[in-house]
């Protein structure tokens, strides 16, 4: 046995060897790991410790620099760091502490030998193990060797002391109740002369007050002196933050320490104290403008320094204090502009968002023409950046920095045209967003994205195809602002568009079909106009009845394209069913907006000339064009092209012949084709607003309406559905002519096609049956969709009422909103509820509020102090515990008032919540319970004279408080300081 | 608090990694190589200040400096002071070169062990507990006094109890 133990160790690779190994790499790396790995899995299961303790520490190695598992080692390691010699403790140690957290298990089975460890005399066991602690220790760990930390915070030893004191700082994290026997200790080494010491407790609160500054400020005279006393620049920094987070809370503490920071800032050479006085002072003493001015100074200097760093970190300064003050910004100007062509990407950034933060309603153009000359010129990572930058600066509360709409439009553009620009996605938003939120720059946005389609170069570039996207779908939507609809359909039609990917091509599609029917529209009212038909006759036909003929008329298309495979009339028939249930809604919701767009279109008239040969001319380039893409293998675009081309056949007949017949005949025979057009341009005309995604929620759910519930029983309503749909494809299967006939005689009649009516009713019973799995309404679903609808879908839900009060609602908030006192003045800005980003208060973790509770109860001092704080104390603890604690409040009230100096109150209050804790430790303590109430008293006894110290004082300001303390809870501050 | 100390060459293989909050394996060398990513990149006259929010989550700041083949990293959140972490690595790495006479990438290699003593010096659990070279070297020796003291017991009762058995 030991001979074999001899031979491993003899013949063990040792960590060096190991090295020496991975770096001669006469095979592959991870494959010489992975073999070591295994001769490890092997050693470290031996009962020699050396050779176990050697494996192990080869793993930790391979684990931190190869991010090899050392997870199956955890039993191993705590063996390792059981054994009494320094050198494998240590080993063990290491291992422990690189590999272990909450989720081993064997964690349990280290508190005994950390215990003992804590304990030894020798003060570099005791840092292993203090080490271990502040690294792994947990909610037990902490709680159990509490009494141990507590010892050794008195240690006599300054190596020990220092790292038992930054322990502590976990130890509170994790079990909060630490707090009661450990804080006093903490606080007394806030006096210490021992430098380290100082430094490692003020690291210690520095550390707590920036999780809860307000436990901390009855501190703040020892931070005050500290502050004062103190030539250690490392501890003026950490104390600096202690004031910057405490000064915040407490107005006349930052008055106290405005001087001494300013003093320091004039007087010190060490740039790391001076930025942490300029920070402070920035952040949290922006009140006091003489202080401010000066660290200016001091972030000027910093500017203009040669260092990298010092320049970073004063730009830095200047991005804390621009929302305060931002002419400490605007006086640097110029250097900031400067550093956006610095070498240092980190200067660049920062300065460019210090330029974000300077603008305003008046500068913005100013600065984004900078700011789009330095993106020509910058690299494609910078340039997007700012590219970014403006975008989401301007864009901030509904485009607030805009003014001029016209400019911001035109700007978009330009930036489409910047060689890397890749803000496709943001642009697109952009586009769309303010096309339909700001009508006034319609037609300048219609003139911008004309710009862009009409630029074959930019088809080639997939990052702007979104940008295309929506340019298309602006130009078609707003085509009436259109100044040449003739060339916008020649560059939606351009052969390059092959490029775009099949979903955007089918937004194009869209779009051509909006501006044919558009300038059809146009030449037959144009005709109307001279050969002066009354057009009351028309207009009076418009009304409601027409509307649902005009989508039949849309569903027959589909259908009288269906011919060409018997396979796509199976496939055309559901969505026959969608558009004639699609039309209901428009005849609902249509009306509106008809008389509006007919303005429009008319006087837009004029300018255009829409003579025979142009309109001919323009349905030859869309036959031309869109022939080939009714074979397209993508539905959308398949289906939009089938639509335009089955449209273009129906009125190229109409409007073409009654040339050669008569002047009577023609007028007849073009009502029927104007009537059919204007159907369709009405429906264009409806304007999609933007719906707040709220706007469902604010419908109430109606009684009996269970939305979580298990969807399980919809496999039989599934079942259900499945059968009349059968139905109507035995229906459709009537021959083609025939179901073609039957649709055209259905133009006449008000009533709808045969199948689609029986699946509207088929559907509609549906609905009413199980109306609770139907959304309320599709309306919200509008404004998300990328591209427009073929069709306003806007459902009409007979049986939800809701939908009506969805309306409303869309109505309501879709209310413009006004900006007074503007000079020149800004377009309206269409606004949602939903807008709002609703900030949530954020609630404190339970955890960090135990804490606060148990320091602030601690440090509040409780014993001897007057009984109105103590009642302020109480108060503030049972306002934030659970409420069972409110019983002892009363309790404590009513014991206070007869025995003053008591100590009883504090007890009853905090005995409930911690003896849940005490009671799972005492066991395991039984040792040092003696020893523990010992120190408690003892513990008492430093606080009585501590407090003692104040208390005249604490009793003058409490008195003042005493009326509002319930709510205000203001911790005391000695006034001495004030 | 510091979060995290990383020492990797130019290369981007690492040589020292600490990680103050306990991280997964995986994610220590995730972290280790989007640090890398970071730095290889900079050039060697612009700032030693790089924001690692993206890398370590919200507030967390990178301070670096670039020593002949090797990147010496600390990350931290906003208790501690830019300018002062960049004192502390020059701290450490003086330390080193006290410790090695003249330390180079190889002595860095081939003690592993010793880095760690030497960091657990001057950083606790996060917290920077001294900032003194001098006592730093101090205690550093002494541990290794006392390692190669029990160590050579070990060896020594072993070999002896090996032989006895025999």
């Amino acid at each position: 046995m030991a001979g074999t133990s001899i031979m491993e160790t003899l013949f063990q690779r040792d960590l060096d060897d190991l090295i020496k190994g991975i770096r001669q790499q006469q095979i592959k790396e991870s494959l010489f790991i992975s073999k070591a790995i295994e001769e490890i899995r092997r050693e470290i299961k031996s009962t020699d410790l050396p050779t176990k303790s050697a494996a192990l520490r080869k793993l930790s190695y391979l684990s931190s620099l190869h991010g090899a598992d050392m997870s199956f080692a955890a039993f191993h390691a705590v063996e390792v760091m059981s054994s009494p010699q320094f050198f494998y403790k240590k080993i063990g140690y290491h291992a422990v502490t690189q590999s272990f957290n909450d989720d081993t298990p064997v964690i349990l089975l280290i508190t005994n030998q950390l215990r003992k460890d804590l304990n030894s005399s020798n003060q570099f066991e005791v840092s292993l193990a203090l080490e271990c602690l502040s690294r792994i220790g947990n909610v037990d760990l902490a709680r159990d060797l509490t009494p141990e930390v507590f010892t050794l915070l008195s240690s006599s030893k300054v190596f020990i002391k220092k790292k038992a004191i930054a322990v502590v700082l976990r130890v509170f994290e994790k079990y909060p109740d630490a707090v009661r026997v450990c804080f006093k200790r903490l606080v007394e080494n806030l006096e210490s002369s021992e430098p380290v010491i100082l430094s490692a407790v003020v690291g210690v609160f520095c550390e707590l007050c920036l999780k809860d500054p307000r436990s901390y400020l009855p501190l703040a005279p020892e931070f005050y002196k500290i502050l004062v006393d103190s030539k250690n620049n490392w501890l003026l920094i950490k104390v600096l933050k202690i004031f910057a987070k405490l000064a915040t809370l407490e107005p006349r503490l930052a008055k106290r320490v405005v001087e001494p920071i300013c003093e320091f800032m004039r007087r010190t050479e060490a740039k790391s104290l001076l930025f942490e006085c300029i920070r402070t002072v920035l952040s949290s003493l922006s009140e006091y403008e003489s202080a401010v001015k000066l660290a200016v100074v001091k972030v000027r200097e910093f500017l203009v320094d040669d260092d990298p760093n010092l320049k970073y970190l004063g730009l830095q300064a200047l991005s804390i204090i621009a929302p305060k003050h931002l002419w400490a910004v605007l006086e640097n100007k110029d250097f900031v502009i400067k550093s956006l062509s610095d070498g240092d990407y980190n200067i660049k950034l920062e300065s460019l968002r210090l330029l974000m933060s300077m603008v305003s309603e008046s500068n913005v153009a100013e600065i984004s023409r900078v700011l789009i000359n330095y993106a020509l010129k910058s690299d494609p990572e910078f340039c997007n950046q700012i590219l970014g930058s403006i975008l989401s600066t301007c864009c901030r509360n509904l485009y607030e920095v805009i003014v001029d709409f016209d400019w911001y439009a035109s700007l978009l553009g330009e930036m489409v045209r910047i060689p890397h620009c890749q803000k496709g996605e943001e642009i697109e938003h952009q586009i769309i967003d303010i096309a339909m939120r700001v009508k006034d720059v319609r037609p300048a946005l219609v003139h911008v994205c004309r710009n862009l389609l009409i630029d074959p170069a930019l088809l080639g570039n997939p990052f702007l195809h979104r940008i295309l996207s929506a340019a298309a779908w602006v130009s078609g939507e707003y085509v009436e602002f259109s100044r040449n609809p003739f060339e916008l359909m020649e560059a939606l039609l351009q052969p390059r568009t092959n490029l775009l990917l099949p979903s955007i091509r089918a937004v194009y599609v869209q779009s051509v079909f909006k501006v044919l029917i558009f300038c059809v529209h146009s030449y037959l009212l144009h005709k109307e106009n001279i050969s002066s038909v009354n057009t009351d006759n028309l207009a009076s036909e418009v009304p409601e009845s027409v509307f649902a003929r005009m989508s039949c008329e849309n569903s027959d298309l589909a259908t009288s394209e269906a011919p060409a495979s018997s396979e796509q009339h199976d496939s055309f028939n559901p969505r026959n069913i969608n558009q004639s249930f699609g039309d209901l809604s428009i005849e609902n919701g249509g009306d509106a907006t008809v008389s509006n767009s007919q303005a429009s279109t008319s006087a837009s008239l004029g300018r255009n000339s829409f003579t025979q040969e142009s309109i001919v001319n323009l349905f030859n380039i869309v036959e031309l064009a869109l022939g080939p893409l009714s074979r397209s293998h993508d539905v959308e675009i398949q289906e939009r092209a089938r639509n335009v081309l089955g449209f273009t056949d129906l009125i190229k007949q109409e409007i073409l012949n009654p040339v050669v017949q008569g002047e009577e005949n023609l007028a007849r025979a073009e009502t029927e084709a104007s009537r059919v057009v204007k159907l369709m341009c009405d429906a264009f005309s409806e304007e999609l607003g933007p719906v707040s995604t709220s706007a469902q929620d604010r419908v109430p759910v109606p009684d009996g309406l269970l939305l979580k519930e298990n969807l399980a029983d919809l496999e039989t309503i599934c079942g259900d559905i499945q059968l009349p749909l059968s139905s109507s494809f035995s229906l459709s299967s009537t021959p083609l002519g025939e179901a073609v006939d039957i649709s055209r005689t259905n133009l006449q009649s008000k009533d709808e096609t045969e199948p689609s009516h029986e699946s509207t009713s088929l559907l509609a019973e549906h609905r009413k049956r199980h109306g609770l799995y139907y959304l309320a309404s599709e309306k919200s679903e509008v404004a998300s969709n990328d591209y427009p609808p073929a069709n306003d879908p806007m459902s009409q839900d007979k049986l939800n009422d809701d939908a009506e009060d969805l309306l409303k609602l869309t109505e309501q908030s879709l209310a413009p909103k006004k900006k007074p006192n503007q000079a020149k003045p800004r377009p309206v800005v269409l606004k949602l509820d939903g807008d709002e980003i609703s900030v949530a208060a954020k609630k404190p973790e339970l955890k960090d509020d135990l804490l606060s509770g148990v320091v602030q109860d601690v440090l509040l001092g409780n014993d001897g102090v007057p009984s109105s704080s103590r009642s302020n104390r109480s108060e503030n603890l049972s306002g934030k515990s659970k409420g069972k604690e409110k019983l002892n409040t009363d309790l404590s009230l009513e014991t206070k008032e007869n025995v003053p100096g008591e100590k009883m109150p504090d007890h009853v209050n905090t005995s409930s919540r911690r003896s849940k804790h005490r009671s799972h430790g005492k066991e395991r303590r039984q040792k040092g319970q003696g020893k523990d109430g010992e120190e408690k008293e003892d513990n008492g006894q430093k606080k009585k004279r501590k407090s003692n110290h104040h208390r005249g004082k604490h009793k003058a300001h409490q008195r003042a408080d005493e009326p509002s303390n319930v709510v205000a809870q203001t911790p005391v501050i000695p006034d001495f300081l004030l | 608090m510091i979060k995290s100390v990383m020492v990797m060459n130019t290369q981007g293989k690492p040589r020292l990694a600490k990680f103050y909050d306990f991280q997964p394996v995986e994610k220590q060398q995730e972290l280790i190589r989007s640090v890398f990513g970071v730095l290889c990149g900079r050039a060697d006259n612009v700032s030693n200040f790089v924001e690692a929010d993206s890398i370590f989550g919200p507030g967390t700041r990178l301070v670096y400096k670039h020593f002949a083949t090797l990147y010496f990293v600390f990350i931290f959140d906003s208790s501690e002071n830019e300018l002062a972490m960049l004192d502390l690595i020059q701290v450490f790495v003086e330390t080193l070169d006290k410790c090695f006479k003249n330390v180079c990438e190889l002595d860095i290699v081939y003690n592993y062990s010793k880095l760690h003593t030497i960091l657990d010096e001057i950083i606790f659990g996060g917290q920077v507990l001294e900032t003194s070279s001098i006592e730093v070297i101090k205690a550093v020796e002494e541990i290794s006094k006392l390692e190669s003291a029990s160590n050579a017991i070990a060896l020594v009762s072993k070999s002896v109890s090996g032989w006895r058995s025999r």
